[in-house]
């Protein structure tokens, strides 16, 4: 019998900056829950809302695999690695920051608010030399079904980055049962309801909620909606 | 009421001078920061810490040197990896090592 735990959306951290509006399921800046601090190598889940013309100046990080997914409108990333770029729905971005690197990043638009997830997994290795990768899944997208979109493997399809995760995310109309494998049983699956309903095994979720679940090696999702699902497969054993 | 002493190593001086402004808004907390192995070993033999954070940069040789002497010298002293270069898990990572909400 496998473990579970369930966050609500309604019981994530908040933060009102004004320009920023964040959710965040694991404890994050003046967020502190000892209940709350990661789900084995995830130690960030922050669903972002940046105002028109808002965004995050010029700030470090060190020792992260950082990515982002935007949900709607358009971020826009520099960084000290000379990288200019801009992501889109049904793009992710990863930056492994390594030994070190600055970056900022900010609504494109003047005017509509970008919503995106900004994830952080524990790196396999500290101290490695900073990476920015980019890529658009959407073309990769087929309906009811997951896509791969982050893997360990540079050869394999998505991003990669420095830690043994593996994301899917896919977009479902009512009714669909899909069952995921995990590819390392000692890993745990996070699921994230990204829009929508869904039955993960028994567990109803709604739109926002998430849901890890390890000592496991299937897990049977079901879109009681039309949905739009993350799953991010993580070590459990750092 | 006595503020919680904190050594940061990171080999990134505009990390550490980051990380160590961002323990210092705390008025809990008090970050001294070092940029080398050596400069850490002197701080920590000067100073009564009470936790040292290990940032980016220390090759894995120095990172268990340092511990090897932060417990031969105070075994009671924690010493923690710092992750995220910011202060995204900066607080969270005092605040779980030292037990208190």
């Amino acid at each position: 019998m496998g473990q579970t735990i369930l966050h609500k959306a309604d019981t994530r951290g908040a933060a009102d900056h004004g320009w920023l509006k964040s959710h965040q399921t694991f404890s994050f800046g003046m967020h502190y829950n000892p209940e709350r601090i990661q789900f084995g190598a995830l130690r960030v889940l922050n669903d972002d809302r940046v105002t028109g013309g808002g965004g995050f100046g010029e700030h470090p990080h060190d020792n992260m695999e950082i990515i982002s997914i935007p949900l709607r409108g358009s971020l826009q990333h520099e960084d000290s690695m000379d990288n200019i770029a801009v992501i889109e729905p049904g793009e992710i971005q990863v930056m492994s920051a390594g030994t070190g690197i600055y970056h900022k990043e900010f609504n494109k638009s003047k005017i509509t608010t970008v919503e995106f997830l900004q994830i952080w997994l524990f790196p396999n290795q500290r101290n490695v030399e900073p990476r920015y990768q980019q890529i658009s899944y959407e073309a990769l997208m087929k309906p009811n079904a997951f896509t791969q979109i982050l893997s360990p493997d540079q050869h394999d399809q998505g991003v990669w980055i420095y830690q043994n995760a593996w994301f899917n995310i896919g977009k479902f109309e009512a009714g669909n049962k899909i069952d995921y494998k995990l590819k390392n049983k000692e890993n745990g699956l996070y699921v994230f309801i990204i829009e929508g309903d869904a039955l993960v095994n028994d567990q109803i979720l709604n739109t926002r909620d998430g849901y890890g679940l390890w000592e496991t090696d299937l897990v049977s999702i079901t879109s009681t909606t039309v949905s739009e699902i993350l799953l991010m497969e993580v070590p459990m054993n750092l | 009421m006595k503020q919680t002493e904190i050594l940061v190593i990171c080999t990134h001086q505009e990390i550490l001078n980051t990380i160590v402004r961002l323990i210092n808004s705390n008025s809990e907390l008090h970050g001294i920061g070092a940029n080398t192995l050596e400069q850490a070993i002197t701080l920590f033999k000067a100073t009564a810490f009470d936790m040292v954070l290990v940032g980016a940069g220390l090759a894995e040789n120095e990172e268990t040197e340092l511990a090897g002497v932060v417990n031969k010298l105070s075994l009671a002293v924690p010493v923690v990896h710092h992750y995220g270069g910011g202060s995204g898990l900066l607080f969270a990572e005092i605040y779980q090592c030292l037990g208190k909400r």
